[in-house]
C-alpha cells in the first residue's frame, strides 16, 4: 500500500527529526560483542573515513574561510603580505549597497518561486491524486525537468528567450497577439526577474508536486469517510482535512526549495549573468564576482560566512515552526 | 536492481582506476590556450606546419570571450598546468608579470635573435611590455586587433536609399566619418524595410558579465575625449574619467543603443553583433578586426555586400584596442617546446601565412609589404586603427577596475538608471577606492 | 454507511473528475516538454535555420550540429580548400560545403569523458563510504550521533560558491586544481552526506534480527554485514548511487571554478560551445541532447525512489 511516512519527531533541527528513533531504542545485544572485531571498533572503523573526509573537505576549509574573513588576503596576490583587518571586512560587506541589493533580489526570487511552485505543485499533486488512467506515466514525464543540469537548462532557456529567434516570444505572441520582438524576457529590467522565476518554476514545480503528492497519499481514507458521514461539503473537506494534513509536507517542500534557491547560482548565471544592469544579480553571483573575478578573498569570505549563517539560522527557525505545525 | 548495482560498481571501479593512473605529460605535446574565435581556428590550421616540422603535437584550449578572462586567470592563479602557451589579453600583462605567471622573454629573444623592432611599435607596447614603455618583454605580439565597424555596402550603394538619405539629411550617404554622422546614419536605417525585412541601425556591444559594454562604449568615450588619467601614471582621474567630453560620449553611446539596436541586444558581445549582421538585421555593426576575414567570406553578407570602416572621429580619433601577445606560462612542463613554438611563430614566413589564414600578424614584414593594403578590403583600415588605439587599464587590479566600469555602464545604458554624469562620477569614485586600497593613491 | 450508497465512493473520484484532472495534468506535462523537444529539434537544424526568424518548425534535418559539436573548423578560401584533397568523412563534406575545413577535434568528447570519470568515481566513493557510515549509525550507539548526523547534513546548506573559496586555496596548495582526483574528492564529500542519510534510512528498515540470527549461526559482525545486510540493502544502494551520480553529473558551480580544462566536465563546457563568430546553437543543442540522455534513462529507472532521494529520506513512500 501507499504507506507514506514523514519521518519526524520533535527535536529542534529538521535533521534530527529525520533521524529514526529506533536506533536509540534498541540496545546492542550481548552476542554482538563476543566474536570478531568489537562493535565499538567496527562502528568507528565504519564511520571514521566519512567523518575524516568531511573534516578535510568541509570543516577545515570552513575554518580557513573564517580565518580569511578577518584578513585582507587576495588569492591572486601570492606575494603580498596578509594583514589582519579585524572586523573591517564584515563592516564593508554589511555597508555595501550592492550586496543589500543582491540580497533583495535573492529574496524576491526565493519568495516568488516558492509561491508559484507551491500553488502549481500542490494543484498538480491534487489532480494526479484523482488517480486517472495513466497517472503514473504522466507523473514520470512531469518529473523530467528537475533531473536536468541547471546550468544546461539555463543555457538553453537563454536560447528560447531570444526575442527574434527564440520560441518563447512566438508562443506568447501566438496566444496574446503581442508582436514577438516587442518584449525582451532577459533584457528588460521589469521582465528579467520574472524570466528567471519562470525557468525555476518550470524546473522545480515537479519537486514540490512530488512531496505534496506524498502528503496527500498519507491522509487515510477513513477520515474522508467520516467527514462524509457528517455531510461535510467537498469544499469543507478540502480546507479542514486535506490542507491541514498535507501542510507538514508542503512546509517541508518549501524548506528544501527555500534553501536551494537561496544558494541559486548556476541557472541564473547562465540565463542572465545577473543582468540587465544588476537586476537579477542574486547573492551567489555577487559572491562569485567578489571572490573569483575581483579576487577579494578576505572580503568575499566574510560575505560567504554571513550567507551561511543566514541560511542556517533561517532554516532552523523555520524547522521550529514546522515542528509546531506537526504537533497540532 | 542487483545486476545494475554490480554493473555500476564494475564500471566505477574501472573508471576510478583509470583516474588513479598518473597523467603522464608527454614531452612532445604542447597546449595552447586562447579565446574561442575565428582567428583561433585559423591558428589551429597554421600550427599543423609546426607539428609537421617538429613532431610536437599541438593541443588547444579555446575559451569563449565572455568566460575567457575569468577562466584563464583562474587557471593561472590556481597554479594549474593546463596551458604551456597562452595568448592572453593585453590587460592581463601587469598582473601576470608581477605575479610571475609569464616567463620573461628578453634573454630568449636576445639568444634567438628575435628583435622587437621587427614588430609594429604600438603592438609591442600594448601586448608585450610591463611596466609600460620599458623594454621588459613578457610576450611576443601575436595578434593585432582593434574595435571597428562594418556595414551593408549593398544598402549604402542602393540609389533609392541614397536618394532618400540625401533628402532627409541633406548630405550624401557615405561611411560615417564622425560619431554624429554615425548616429544620424543609424537612425536613418533603423526601422526601415529592406528586402521585405525590418532592419535596425547598428548592432553594438552591451554585454554585462565580462568586458563587452566597456569595449563598446569606449569606442564612443575615447573620441569624445574620455581619458583614464589627467597625467599618465598619477591616477588623477577626477576630471578625466568624468570630463564633459566623456559624459557626451557616454550619452552618444546610450543614444545609439536606445534608438538603433535590434531588439534583444541587451547583453550582446562579439557573437551577437555578428549574428545580427549575418541574419540581415543590422545596417552597421561593431566588432573586432579579428572577425573581418570571416565576414568578408560569408556566404550571405560577405563579398560585395560588406564594407568596413575605422571607428569614427569626434573630438579626436581613437579606437579601442584588442589583440594579444603570446606568452610562455611559467608553470609549464615543456619550456623548450613552448619556446620553440614562439621561435617558429616569430619567423616572417610563418607570420605571412598567419595573415593569409585569417590572423592579424603585426610583423613589419607583413605590414610593410607594399601589397598589404590591398590584400584584404579591411587591411588599410587596420593600419589606421592600430595607429590610434587606446587600451583599458593594464594594472594588476584591472579585473576590479573593469567590473566597476561594466556595472556603471550597464546600469546607465541598458538598465536606464541615473545620468551619464552620475555613472562616470561613480566610476571615478569606484576606481579611486581601488587605487587607495592598492596604496597607489 | 450512508456514503457507501452514493454514486461514487468518497475516496474514488467520479469519472468526470478523473477525466478533467487527467486532461489538465497531461496538458501541463506536454507544455513542460516543449523546451526539451525544441532543443532536440534544434540539434538537427543547420546553423542558419536555427537563428532564422520567425523560428522554423519545418526544416531539412542535417547532422551539421553534431559534426560541429565534435570538431573545430576554420573558414578558408575555396582555392585553399581545393588544395587539400578529397573529403574524408560526412562531416568533412558538410564542413567544406560551408567553405570551411576541419582544423581538429573539439573538446566536447574529452569533457564528456571527464564527466563520466568524475561522476562515476565520486559516486563509487560516496556510496562506499556512505554504506559503511550508515551501517555504523544505524546499528551502533555512536556518541553524539545526532550531532554528527546534523553536521553531515548541514554541509549541504552552504552555497557552493562560499565553499569553493577555501577549497580553491586548498586545491592550489595541494596541486589538486583542475584534476579529476580533486573533483572526485570534492563531489564525494558533498555526496556522502546524502548517501549516509539515505542509506541509514534503508538500513534501519532491515530488521536487525536477520543479522542477529546470522551471528548466532557463527557469523562475525563483519560477515553478517557483508552476507546479510548488504544483499538486503542492494536496492537502497543502487538508488543512492543514482542520486549521487545525478548530482555529480549535473554540477556546475564547483566545476566552473575549480577546473579549467584538463578535468573540466561537460556542464561548464556546453554553454561555451561557439561556432564561427556567434553561438552555434545546433551544436549546443546537440551537446545538450547527448548530455541529457543518461539522465532521462536514470529518471525512468529511479521514479520509485525519487521522493526519498530528493528529500534526504525525510519523506518515504
Amino acid at each position: 500500500m501507499d504507506q507514506v511516512t514523514l519521518v519526524t519527531d520533535t527535536n529542534s533541527s529538521f535533521v534530527d527529526k529525520a533521524a529514526d528513533a529506533a536506533v536509540r531504542a534498541t540496545p546492542t545485544t550481548v552476542a554482538n560483542r563476543v566474536r570478531g572485531m568489537s562493535d565499538r571498533s567496527i562502528a568507528w572503523a565504519f564511520i571514521t573515513p566519512t567523518i575524516a573526509l568531511l573534516l578535510a573537505i568541509n570543516i577545515f576549509p570552513l575554518l580557513w574561510a573564517i580565518y580569511l574573513s578577518f584578513t585582507n588576503f587576495r588569492a591572486n596576490r601570492p606575494n603580498a603580505a596578509i594583514d589582519n583587518v579585524g572586523l573591517r571586512n564584515y563592516e564593508r560587506v554589511l555597508n555595501d549597497a550592492d550586496i543589500w541589493q543582491a540580497m533583495q533580489t535573492t529574496a524576491h526570487f526565493v519568495f516568488w518561486t516558492i509561491v508559484l511552485q507551491t500553488v502549481i505543485g500542490f494543484t498538480l499533486a491534487y489532480l494526479i491524486d484523482r488517480k486517472f488512467r495513466g497517472h503514473a506515466f504522466w507523473t514520470t514525464v512531469i518529473l523530467i525537468p528537475m533531473m536536468l543540469s541547471p546550468a544546461v537548462v539555463g543555457n538553453f532557456w537563454r536560447f528560447l528567450y531570444q526575442p527574434q529567434i527564440g520560441l518563447f516570444n512566438y508562443i506568447v505572441s501566438f496566444f496574446t497577439g503581442i508582436p514577438p520582438s516587442s518584449f525582451e524576457m532577459l533584457g528588460s529590467v521589469s521582465l528579467a526577474p520574472w524570466a528567471i522565476i519562470l525557468v525555476d518554476t518550470w524546473m522545480w514545480t515537479p519537486y514540490v508536486m512530488l512531496i505534496c503528492l506524498a502528503g496527500l497519499r498519507s491522509i487515510p481514507d477513513y477520515i474522508y469517510e467520516a467527514a462524509e458521514v457528517d455531510r461535510a461539503s467537498g469544499w469543507r473537506q478540502f480546507w479542514s482535512i486535506t490542507i491541514p494534513m498535507a501542510l507538514p509536507f508542503i512546509m517541508l517542500a518549501v524548506l528544501f526549495r527555500g534553501i536551494e534557491n537561496f544558494k541559486m547560482f548556476d541557472m541564473v548565471m547562465l540565463l542572465t549573468g545577473g543582468g540587465p544592469g544588476s537586476t537579477t544579480e542574486v547573492a551567489s553571483i555577487t559572491l562569485k564576482r567578489e571572490a573569483f573575478e575581483s579576487w577579494l578573498t578576505g572580503r568575499s569570505s566574510a560575505f560567504a560566512i554571513l550567507l551561511f549563517v543566514a541560511v542556517f539560522g533561517l532554516a532552523n527557525i523555520y524547522v521550529k515552526a514546522l515542528n509546531k505545525v506537526k504537533q497540532r | 536492481m542487483q545486476k545494475m548495482t554490480k554493473t555500476l560498481l564494475g564500471l566505477t571501479s574501472a573508471l576510478t582506476l583509470s583516474v588513479a593512473l598518473p597523467n603522464i605529460a608527454k614531452a612532445d605535446e604542447l597546449t595552447l590556450c586562447w579565446a574561442a574565435w575565428d582567428p583561433a581556428n585559423a591558428l589551429v590550421e597554421l600550427s599543423k606546419d609546426f607539428t609537421a616540422q617538429t613532431g610536437t603535437q599541438m593541443k588547444f584550449e579555446f575559451v569563449p570571450w565572455p568566460n575567457f578572462a575569468d577562466r584563464i586567470l583562474n587557471e593561472l592563479n590556481s597554479g594549474g598546468k593546463l596551458c604551456d602557451l597562452l595568448i592572453g589579453d593585453s590587460q592581463w600583462i601587469g598582473g601576470s608579470a608581477e605575479n610571475g605567471y609569464y616567463v620573461k622573454l628578453n634573454d630568449f629573444f636576445d639568444k634567438e635573435g628575435i628583435k622587437m623592432s621587427d614588430f609594429a611599435e604600438a603592438a609591442v607596447n600594448a601586448y608585450s611590455t610591463w611596466p609600460k614603455g620599458t623594454p621588459n618583454y613578457w610576450a611576443l605580439p601575436a595578434m593585432g586587433d582593434a574595435n571597428a565597424w562594418f556595414y551593408r555596402k549593398d544598402w549604402f550603394n542602393n540609389p533609392e536609399i541614397q536618394a532618400e538619405f540625401k533628402e532627409k539629411t541633406g548630405r550624401d550617404l557615405t561611411v560615417p566619418q564622425t560619431w554624429d554622422e554615425l548616429l544620424e546614419t543609424a537612425k536613418f536605417f533603423n526601422g526601415k524595410e529592406i528586402d521585405g525585412k525590418k532592419v535596425y541601425g547598428a548592432a553594438i556591444f552591451t554585454e554585462r558579465a565580462s568586458e563587452g559594454i566597456t569595449m563598446g562604449a569606449t569606442q564612443a568615450l575615447y573620441p569624445y575625449g574620455f581619458k583614464y588619467e589627467n597625467t599618465t601614471g598619477k591616477y588623477d582621474m577626477e576630471g578625466a574619467v568624468n570630463s564633459e567630453g566623456a559624459v557626451k560620449g557616454l550619452e552618444a553611446y546610450k543614444e545609439l543603443y536606445k534608438c538603433c539596436t535590434p531588439p534583444g541586444y541587451t547583453d550582446a558581445y562579439m557573437g551577437e553583433t555578428l549574428d545580427a549582421f549575418k541574419s540581415g538585421q543590422a545596417a552597421m555593426a561593431m566588432n573586432w578586426f579579428a572577425f573581418f576575414p570571416g565576414l568578408a567570406k560569408d556566404e550571405n553578407v560577405g563579398g560585395d555586400k560588406i564594407g568596413f570602416f575605422v571607428n569614427p572621429k569626434q573630438a579626436t580619433a581613437a579606437s579601442t584596442l584588442g589583440g594579444q601577445g603570446i606568452s610562455v606560462v611559467a608553470n609549464t612542463d615543456n619550456m623548450d617546446g613552448a619556446l620553440a613554438y614562439i621561435k617558429w611563430f616569430a619567423q616572417p614566413d610563418v607570420q605571412k601565412k598567419w595573415w593569409q589564414l585569417g590572423g592579424y600578424a603585426v610583423h613589419n614584414a607583413v605590414l610593410n609589404d607594399p601589397s598589404f593594403k590591398d590584400s584584404q578590403p579591411f587591411a588599410a583600415d587596420f593600419l589606421v586603427a592600430m595607429n590610434q588605439v587606446q587600451d583599458f587599464w593594464q594594472e594588476p587590479s584591472y579585473a576590479i577596475l573593469l567590473q566597476a566600469m561594466q556595472k556603471r555602464l550597464h546600469d546607465y545604458v541598458v538598465a536606464d538608471q541615473g545620468t551619464a554624469k552620475e555613472a562616470l562620477d561613480g566610476l571615478a569614485q569606484d576606481w579611486k577606492e581601488v587605487f587607495e586600497d592598492e596604496g597607489k593613491l | 454507511m450512508s456514503s457507501a450508497n452514493t454514486a461514487h465512493s468518497v475516496v474514488e473520484p467520479s469519472a468526470t473528475t478523473k477525466r478533467v484532472a487527467g486532461a489538465i495534468v497531461i496538458i501541463y506535462a506536454l507544455v513542460t516538454m516543449i523546451p526539451l523537444g525544441w532543443i532536440f529539434l534544434t540539434s538537427f537544424k543547420s546553423p542558419p535555420d536555427s537563428i532564422s526568424y520567425p523560428p522554423k518548425i519545418v526544416f531539412t534535418p542535417t547532422l551539421e550540429g553534431y559534426c560541429n559539436l565534435f570538431t573545430t573548423r576554420t573558414r578558408q578560401t575555396p582555392e585553399y580548400i581545393e588544395s587539400l584533397g578529397p573529403p574524408t568523412s560526412t562531416c568533412d563534406e558538410i564542413t567544406r560545403s560551408r567553405n570551411m575545413v576541419i582544423a581538429g577535434p573539439s573538446n566536447y568528447w574529452p569533457r564528456f569523458q571527464n564527466s563520466m570519470i568524475i561522476a562515476f568515481g565520486s559516486t563509487f566513493l560516496a556510496v562506499f563510504l556512505g554504506t559503511l557510515a550508515a551501517y555504523g549509525f544505524s546499528r551502533f550507539r555512536v556518541p553524539l550521533a545526532d550531532d554528527l548526523l546534523f553536521f553531515i547534513l548541514s554541509t549541504r546548506m552552504m552555497p557552493p560558491i562560499a565553499v569553493a573559496i577555501p577549497i580553491y586555496l586548498m586545491f592550489r596548495g595541494l596541486g589538486l586544481s583542475d584534476t579529476a582526483l580533486g573533483m572526485i574528492l570534492l563531489y564525494t564529500a558533498v555526496n556522502v552526506s546524502l548517501a549516509v542519510w539515505l542509506l541509514k534510512g534503508f538500513m534501519d528498515e532491515i530488521p536487525r534480527e536477520y543479522e542477529e540470527a546470522a551471528m548466532i549461526d557463527g557469523y562475525t559482525r563483519l560477515q553478517a554485514f557483508r552476507k546479510v545486510v548488504l544483499p538486503q540493502a542492494t536496492t537502497g544502494i543502487a538508488a543512492t548511487a543514482i542520486f549521487c551520480l545525478i548530482f555529480a553529473w549535473n554540477e556546475y558551480a564547483f566545476a566552473v571554478l575549480l577546473t579549467s580544462g584538463t578535468a573540466q566536465t561537460a556542464p561548464p563546457f556546453i554553454p561555451t560551445i561557439i561556432g564561427e563568430g556567434g553561438m552555434d546553437w545546433p551544436a549546443v543543442a546537440a551537446g545538450t541532447t547527448i548530455f541529457l540522455v543518461p539522465i532521462l534513462v536514470f529518471t525512468i529507472l529511479l521514479r520509485k525512489q525519487l521522493l526519498r532521494g530528493i528529500t534526504f529520506g525525510a519523506v518515504r513512500k
